[in-house]
């Protein structure tokens, strides 16, 4: 079954791929970043300095707080794909 | 010498701890001490990784009570548990959730509760007992231990809580974004709290979000000991921050706007800290008030032979210092920055060698340096540059090499891959020739992106 946010959150893939590149200084473009890359560890290697950059970057520009306590946080920084269907379900819901 | 008590409340009811907006009393902490101690293994050396900051204080009381040295390795990767094994076989982990990715036996934090006493009977332990041992990564490879004994630790965060106003206010609450496992969280949030009867909240907020959440829930005037990084994170993320009574800030120099914001902002003075891993807490000073340090009680920074030295006090042996001081009138200093070669990034500390020798060391690597670029003036962290010849290996398998060698904060952005470095006839690799190659590489990174 077709998720109902699965379109807007793809939307939302290029404007975080060029946030995330932007607020990192990362050494590539955001079209390089690939929907599914793991953005953990041994894919983009960012760690937990780059984490809370990511989260004050997502919350000035869709007004979504990330806090610890959200179900599971690991999860939502999996990858870009993951990180856009969290903006996408909670922002100005 | 007359043994120093493990914590100095008063009373079995006395808070000594807080998790999740209710308070933990310090007759429940001793019982839980009690309680660990009997179930440690005879073993000398514990691994402490308890991510809640009551559970570790609980696992430090009993390893002091069993006589068993606390490990406090810079980071916990594969590679230094390893060698963390070099210099102690025996040691063991005591965690608090699940930490299959160390490798060494496990000791499970027990489930369930234990009573405290009536009456508050508080151990007492020979200063002269190691406590700890910190190591700081060597400029040759291998980790360099620091002892920390216990009575000099006492002595030390003594004397650093009378700075935070902690034995006139014990109602104060310390809420780190640190952990204790680092020498800064370690003194400047758990033992200060221990030593002057203060308390400390057991969690290690993350999100600025969570920050603001954790200071909410506890009924008690609130102390923030945090770095620069996480504070400029929570202050521009933030719109009201809860009030305080103290912020804290160490690990690196804080910006004089930064401060004054903050300030503003939480309604409360912030203190900065200076010190190392070798020393502990050297120093203090009110950022909007002054630019000179304050150093400890009897704590001395002298300079002698082109070194700064820091000795008295609790610092057990001088100790030459890693940047570069001017002293000033009555003890007080001036910094001037980090010595070359020395790289401080989130509160960790190495060398630009020992980030080449780890570099260097790796198979299919024929030469390669690290290159620290001018640091941002944000309070946001510095990366490092790395150049590197390698013609046969790719990105993704020297950066996993690298990755089990040295803490992520020091992993290179850019990895620049290179035909040569600009080596001089004799070898060396002048610095202006590396800041040109910097130049050229870097130059498409530079701007403010921030």
């Amino acid at each position: 079954m077709p998720d109902p946010n699965e379109s807007a959150s793809d939307a939302l893939l290029p404007e975080l791929a060029r946030l995330i590149v932007s607020a990192l200084n990362l050494d590539l473009k955001p079209e390089e970043i690939g929907p599914d890359d793991a953005l953990y560890g041994e894919g983009l290697g960012l760690d937990s300095i780059d984490i809370l950059e990511v989260a004050l970057a997502v919350s000035k520009h869709f007004g979504v707080q990330l806090r610890a306590d959200n179900e599971n946080n690991v999860a939502i920084f999996r990858s870009l794909r993951s990180l856009a269907e969290f903006v996408s379900a909670n922002r100005s819901a | 010498m007359v043994p120093l008590p493990l914590i100095a409340h008063r009373s079995p009811e006395s808070v000594f701890a807080w998790r999740d907006g209710a308070p933990i009393a310090a007759a429940h902490y001793l019982a839980e001490v009690q309680r660990l101690a009997a179930a440690m293994p005879e073993r000398g050396h514990v691994l402490n990784v308890c991510s809640d900051r009551y559970r570790f204080a609980v696992g430090l009381g009993a390893a002091l009570l069993r006589r068993q040295v606390t490990l406090m390795p810079p980071n916990h990767t594969a590679g230094t548990v390893t060698e963390l094994l070099g210099f102690a076989p025996d040691a063991y982990c005591l965690t608090d959730h699940p930490a299959d990715d160390i490798d060494l036996p496990q000791l499970a934090f027990p489930p369930g509760e234990a009573i405290g006493a009536d009456v508050l009977a508080v151990p007492r332990i020979d200063p002269q007992q190691v406590c700890a041992i910190v190591f700081t990564s060597g400029s040759t490879g291998r980790p360099e231990p620091h002892l920390k004994r216990w009575g000099p630790l006492v002595r030390n965060v003594v004397g650093e809580a009378a700075r935070l106003g902690l034995q006139a206010h014990p109602e104060r609450v310390l809420v780190a974004t640190v952990p204790p496992q680092h020498m800064y969280g370690f003194e400047s949030s758990l033992l200060v709290a221990m030593q002057s009867g203060a308390s400390f909240d057991a969690g290690r907020p993350f999100y600025p979000a969570d920050i603001c959440t954790t200071l909410a829930r506890i009924d008690a005037p609130r102390v923030l000991v945090t770095t620069p990084f996480h504070l400029r994170t929570l202050l521009g993320d933030v719109e009201a921050l809860p009030t305080l009574d103290l912020i804290v800030c160490a690990t690196a120099p804080l910006s004089p706007q930064l401060a004054r914001e903050a300030e503003q902002r939480s309604g409360a003075p912030l203190l900065e800290i200076y010190g190392c891993t070798e020393t502990g807490q050297l120093a203090t000073r009110r950022a909007t008030q002054t630019g000179e340090w304050e150093p400890l009680p009897e704590v001395r920074i002298d300079t002698r032979d082109g070194r700064t030295w820091a000795s008295g006090g609790h610092v057990e042996q001088a100790m030459p210092l890693a940047d570069i001081i001017e002293t000033v009138a009555d003890g007080r200093f001036v910094l001037h920055g980090r010595s070359a070669d020395v790289v401080n990034l989130a509160g960790k500390r190495t060398s630009l060698a020992y980030l080449g020798h780890q570099l260097n060391s790796i198979e299919g690597v024929e030469d390669g340096v690290f290159y620290l670029p001018a640091e941002t003036a944000d309070d946001g962290v510095t990366r490092l540059a790395a150049f590197v010849v390698a013609p046969n290996l790719n990105r993704g398998a020297l950066l996993a090499q690298l990755r089990r060698r040295v803490d992520s904060v020091f992993l290179p952005r850019p990895l620049v891959f290179v035909d040569a470095l600009p080596r001089s006839s004799t070898g060396k690799l002048p610095h202006a020739a590396l800041a040109a190659l910097a130049a050229t590489h870097l130059a498409k990174h530079a701007g403010p992106q921030r």
